[in-house]
């Protein structure tokens, strides 16, 4: 084991992979000479050459097309968005050609998206969204959204080996602020199996990605101030989610917080919601709590976009209503 | 300004040796396109009969286009036809029964059912179905180019799109990515002048879409989509430059389409004179004359190659009709793959 950045979990992921299997290639804008915009990989087009580490055109829908090919044909292509938000640009590419191949004609499609994804630094509106609710409704699709450094790396690898089109959100917000033991070697992370954040008993709060830290803070607030004890459950995937560690949770506290940084509407949180609401009734105490972003973009300017994301405030006030229930 | 290269019709028996082709392959070519619309006029019957559902497509008029490409991939190309390209399915060796029982959604169609007409592919036989969304195909077969470029396999890829999709941006960022990187891939236009209703001086401004090609730093060729030989001869050479390294062609193939965009459709908005001018140039009828005058079709061998086709199209009707409804249950299955399904040949 062996103390690294998030960011250096995604890089050394990569880099195993590579290493283990000739048929991962990269591509992506500025990946190569440059390193990445966020610098993920840099020194790989010097280990693993020009083939294998692709510079591309500006060309969302080419660079996506193109990993679904050369999938078909046997490689397993891993593309950068320099952005998650420049998504969009592909979302043909994914929802309509590679999320559908296998259903339709028996094809895998093993490619793997990877997005830097998330706000928190003045972005703007085109540069700190959180898309995965778009791709959750759209069957086909695998979704994945780390927040600790091993789970970055386990997860990537995992992403690499499966059969299927996966989206790998990876927080930009996180890249350099979290660090965190990683297993050395060989290291994957299982598809659908939650992670025990940290165990409480009073007040459940559902999360992941970034919001994992989030929510910490506030449990650490409100254990500090009054004893409260909050067990905060990370999903670290999205499609498939962990249905049953969310009902346990749901279950050990009666109360619950659902907590993302995507927008309301139509998030994620409204299908654990739901669900929690169709499976759970008889274990609820008090109505499930949504606590997410609220349905407008991403604003630039500092005081607006903090107003936008949930806040570490935002959360002790929601377990404080849920106390109070 | 018209900056393409117009191709020269073949004509003659030498261009003909020039092109590599003997008695047999020509002949081979004749079924192909025979067996191409035989398949597309029981499908219409067959849907006029109600055993079809949804809706049926013909590419009438492509089949010297779609024949004439196929026959000059190798094996181990690969390519993603499009709606009009029923005869690259034939030619790569597809089984006919198998293409009717996709028609009518039956288990032992290409697509068991999830999917419907010529939304179909064989990848062991180096073909990807095609989506609605077209050309977003092309992409794709640029994607099978970069990992044979990656690998050095000597293999080419072929992307199709019609005229109507080269107005989309998936056509652009194909072929620019595809032209940046030297791709061994080949762009086909299947050019019938109609997208759906609006004709093609609605959809491009340039005098020829094969014109584009020099945007994208390569070679664009003018063909006539009716002429088999012809559409065989710069497919072969577009196809073996791309294998070679010499990086991508753009093909136009430019046919009129004898049809509507669907059998809902009479296509009343196509000027009767237009209509009347390719018919005469009915790509089967053309090649057939062509194939008479050379003395390499006697009638003894005409009415064996027509009864022995119409044989096996009844014979592939039947069998399909055969093919079970798929079950309700299928409904759930195959929206993910699991791992060992890349434990495959093509996905070694």
């Amino acid at each position: 084991m062996a103390v690294k950045t998030y960011l250096q979990a995604i890089s050394d992921g990569l880099r195993d992979e590579m290493r283990r299997d000739s048929r991962v290639f990269l591509i992506g804008e500025d990946i190569g000479v440059y390193g990445g915009a966020f610098k993920v990989t840099q020194g790989f087009q010097a280990e693993f050459g020009e083939d294998r580490v692709i510079d591309s055109p500006l060309s969302e829908t080419a660079i996506t097309g193109a990993c679904t090919g050369a999938a078909l044909m046997g490689m397993r292509p891993v593309c950068e968005m320099q952005f998650s938000d420049f998504v969009s640009c592909a979302f043909d590419q994914l929802v309509t050609v590679a999320a559908k191949q296998h259903y339709r004609v028996g094809t895998p499609v093993p490619i793997v998206m990877r997005l830097p994804s998330g706000g928190g630094f003045s972005g703007g509106p085109f540069h700190s969204q959180n898309p995965e609710g778009f791709f959750a409704h759209c069957p086909g699709l695998k979704i994945v959204c780390p927040a600790t450094p091993a789970d970055a790396k386990g997860l990537i690898v995992e992403a690499i080996r499966d059969p299927n089109p996966v989206l790998y959100f990876e927080h930009k917000h996180l890249y350099r602020r979290i660090k965190g033991e990683v297993p050395d070697g060989e290291h994957t992370v299982e598809f659908g199996k939650a992670r025990m954040h940290q165990e409480g008993d009073d007040i459940s709060i559902v999360t992941y990605g970034a919001m994992v830290y989030t929510a910490e803070e506030a449990a650490k607030q409100v254990a500090e101030r009054d004893g409260t004890s909050v067990e905060i459950l990370d999903l670290r995937t999205v499609t498939p989610w962990d249905k049953q560690a969310v009902l346990d949770t749901v279950a050990k506290t009666s109360k619950v917080i659902v907590l993302h940084e995507d927008t309301h509407t139509s998030g994620f949180g409204a299908e654990i919601a739901a669900t929690i609401a169709e499976e759970a009734f008889e274990h609820l105490d008090a109505p499930v709590v949504r606590l997410t972003a609220p349905d407008t973009p991403i604003p630039f300017s500092p005081p607006l976009e903090k107003a936008f994301l949930p806040q570490v405030e935002d959360v002790v006030a929601a377990i404080d209503k849920l106390s109070a229930y | 300004m018209a900056v393409a290269r117009e191709a020269t019709p073949v004509e003659s028996a030498e261009d003909v040796r020039a092109a590599d082709l003997d008695r047999e392959d020509l002949l081979q070519i004749y079924r192909n396109m025979l067996i191409t619309r035989g398949i597309e006029e029981r499908g219409h019957i067959l849907y006029r009969q109600g055993k079809i559902p949804g809706s049926f497509y013909t590419g009438r008029g492509n089949e010297a286009a779609a024949v004439g490409v196929a026959t000059a991939m190798q094996p181990d190309d690969v390519g993603t036809p499009i709606q009009r390209d029923m005869g690259v399915h034939v030619t790569r060796g597809t089984p006919p029964w198998r293409i009717f029982a996709q028609y009518m959604g039956r288990s032992d169609g290409l697509a068991a059912g999830k999917d419907g007409n010529v939304h179909m592919a064989d990848i062991r036989l180096g073909l990807m179905a095609m989506v609605s969304h077209l050309p977003a195909m092309m992409p794709v077969a640029v994607g099978c180019a970069l990992s044979f470029q990656i690998r050095k396999q000597p293999r080419v890829a072929v992307g199709w799109s019609g005229d109507g999709a080269m107005a989309r941006g998936d056509a652009h960022e194909a072929m620019n990515l595809a032209g940046v990187r030297k791709l061994p891939v080949v762009f086909i236009v299947d050019n019938n002048q109609y997208a759906y209703s609006t004709p093609s001086k609605l959809e491009y401004g340039c005098v020829h879409l094969a014109d584009r090609a020099d945007a994208y730093g390569f070679d664009g060729v003018v063909v006539d989509g009716t002429d088999v030989l012809t559409v065989y001869r710069e497919a072969h050479a577009a196809i073996e430059k791309a294998r070679a390294g010499g990086g991508p062609t753009l093909l136009e193939l430019v046919t009129l389409r004898m049809e509507g965009h669907a059998v809902h459709d009479d296509a009343f908005y196509v000027p009767r004179e237009l209509m009347e001018t390719w018919a005469k140039k009915d790509p089967i009828e053309r090649y057939r004359r062509w194939l008479k005058e050379q003395s390499l079709l006697d009638e003894q061998r005409e009415d064996e190659i027509t009864v022995d086709v119409k044989k096996m199209l009844n014979e592939a009707v039947r069998k399909a009709e055969e093919s079970p409804l798929p079950d309700p249950s299928a409904l759930y299955e195959g929206v993910y793959a699991d791992p060992e399904e890349l434990d495959t040949p093509h996905h070694r």
